[in-house]
């Protein structure tokens, strides 16, 4: 079944055309990468999908609904989180609070209580520094914050955003398993990234975007022994 | 000695009374970048609430003040959701031009309403004993300016640090679109932090008015200032330097006052508040701020 789809999407920024009639799905269960270089449109796409972006045209379906004119706190609400370009990490809130801004629309204590060992388990690092300032960690430890902060959503869906921006060859790999892990523990996943090597190595399907357009799609294996991303993406 | 603990109590008062109006500076500069000028008109206009429940509704102080803090509660919610809401992606030039123009706009609305004349509240309003502590004199009043301010400031830290709407607030601040993808509704939020801003000014014009038992429309305007000082003076943006700088201002001004002369207290005041932010560009508990106003 189809958990996100999105269809014939225009997003303008002024004159700028950044998205021209994209359309992807997301199944439940799935790892869905979405790749493309520099300026491409890929943190548009995500960020049109939470609402925070304007869309000009198209429509986007969350589990059956329409979310195109929905607000984000809505979008949130229903099960869809992102973890952002940047990992936009809360400085000067403690690396428990910025955890518990996850569980913002959360009622449940139990549940959010349950949630917070499951994250401290997943990034030991974290539950070391739960009264540190989040802007005092490092880089790999800040994109682990950002993913146990949207963990502590319990999505259905969670999009991230480069999660392997700016992190060394090891977390790279780190990262990568541990967005496998959320996969297999139920959160169907749709990635982007430049990093096009591991993030289709991972990815049931994936998707090319360039210049705002779908140019290729197919299955994770499918598009690592295609010639164009060979060429293009892979350096082969 | 006795000279100068007595000037130190009425420094602190008229400090506290600058820290409740800084805050409101601080919170709102924090969360959406925007000096309000404005805010001294919602302090004086806590004042003219106060006057009129007590004068004409023979409210009793306490429930006029809390009349006067609710209304002007909502009087700066109202406030940004016409005037500021519209321009939050604008230039903060325009921002800054119609927070001056809203200012006038309650200035003399009241003016047209109430009249300019300097108006006193009633003379048994509160209990005004003096005690003396070894020649030192502390009133009545002075005793509840403290009282209420810091019972104040602990609620507001307590809501800024432990609950979820301060949270919200904190989070805002530092980052709209990434707290949008919290779930935080940001438009509550920024009504949240007026409200609770021009809350803590309304009270601020009630104690000053029935301190100095005179009010008149343009009243705001030199304590907004100086309160607006004393929030860039402690860091702007940071609520414990608000506080630290409005006594510290309330301090200054009364003790030059004292022992230098009326005359050249508010331009000693100035000089302190440049010489701060020549050593601590970001005042005195500013961190990283980088863009200044
Ligand atoms: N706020 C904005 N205003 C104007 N143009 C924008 C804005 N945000 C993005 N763009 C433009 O839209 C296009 C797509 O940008 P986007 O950030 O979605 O690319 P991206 O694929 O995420 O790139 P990167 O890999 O560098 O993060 C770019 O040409 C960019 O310059
Ligand atoms: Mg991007």
């Amino acid at each position: 079944m189809s958990m996100l789809s999105v269809k014939d999407l225009h997003v303008h920024y002024g004159v700028i055309e950044a998205l021209k009639g994209v359309s992807i799905d997301v199944n439940e269960g799935e790892i869905v990468s979405l790749i493309g270089a520099n300026g491409a449109g890929k943190t548009t796409m995500l960020q049109a999908i939470s609402g925070i972006v304007k869309k000009s045209s198209g429509d986007i379906e969350f589990l059956g609904q329409s979310i195109y004119k929905t607000n984000p706190k809505n979008i949130v609400a229903a099960g869809l989180t992102q973890v952002p370009e940047g990992r936009r990490i809360f400085t000067g809130l403690s690396v428990y609070e910025n955890l518990m801004m996850g569980a913002f629309l959360r009622k449940d204590k139990k549940g959010i209580e349950e949630d917070l060992q499951k994250v401290y388990k997943q990034f030991p690092i974290l539950e070391q520094r739960i009264n540190q300032d989040a802007s005092t960690l490092s880089g790999g430890e800040q994109q682990m914050l950002a993913m146990g902060r949207a963990l502590m959503a319990k999505p259905k869906l969670m999009l991230l955003d480069e999660p392997s921006m700016g992190l060394a060859p090891i977390l790279v790999k780190e990262i990568f398993s541990i967005i496998k892990e959320i996969n297999a523990q139920g959160t169907t996943v749709l990635l982007v990234e430049q990093n096009a090597k591991m993030a289709l190595s991972i990815a049931h399907r994936a998707y090319v975007l360039e210049t705002g357009k779908i140019v290729l799609s197919g299955t994770g294996e499918e598009l690592i022994n295609s010639p164009e991303i060979q060429k293009a993406y892979l350096g082969g | 000695m006795i000279q100068f603990l007595q000037q130190m109590i009425n420094g602190l008062s008229l400090g506290s009374i600058y820290a409740l109006i800084a805050l409101g500076y601080t919170m709102v500069y924090g969360i959406i970048k925007l000096i309000n000028f404005a805010h001294g008109d919602v302090y004086m206009l806590g004042a003219f609430v106060a006057f009129y429940a007590t004068t004409f509704f023979h409210l009793n102080f306490f429930v006029a003040l809390v009349v006067a803090m609710v209304l002007c509660g909502v009087l700066g919610v109202v406030i940004e959701r016409i005037a500021y809401k519209p321009l939050r992606h604008a230039t903060r030039i325009t921002a800054l031009i119609t927070a001056m123009g809203v200012s006038y706009v309650l200035e003399y609305t009241t003016q047209y309403f109430a009249g300019s004349e300097v108006k006193t509240f009633p003379t048994d309003l509160l209990d005004n004993t003096a005690f003396s502590f070894g020649g030192v004199r502390i009133t009545m009043m002075q005793i509840y300016i403290f009282v209420i301010t810091i019972v104040l400031m602990i609620i507001l830290t307590y809501i800024v640090n432990k609950t979820k709407m301060g949270r919200a607030m904190r989070a805002v601040s530092v980052d709209e679109d990434a707290a949008k993808l919290m779930g935080i509704n940001v438009d509550t939020t920024i009504s949240f932090t007026f409200f609770l801003g021009s809350c803590l000014a309304g009270v601020a014009g009630v104690l000053v008015g029935v301190y100095y038992n005179s009010i008149n429309p343009l009243m705001g305007m030199t304590p907004g200032l100086k309160a607006f000082i004393a929030a860039v003076f402690g860091g702007i943006g940071n609520i414990p330097g608000a506080m630290i700088g409005g006594l510290f201002i309330g301090i200054a001004e009364t003790l030059v006052t004292a022992y230098g002369s009326s005359l050249y207290k508010d331009a000693i005041v100035y000089v302190i508040l440049i010489l701060v932010l020549i050593l601590k560009p970001d005042g005195l508990l500013g961190k990283n701020v980088k863009e200044k106003v």
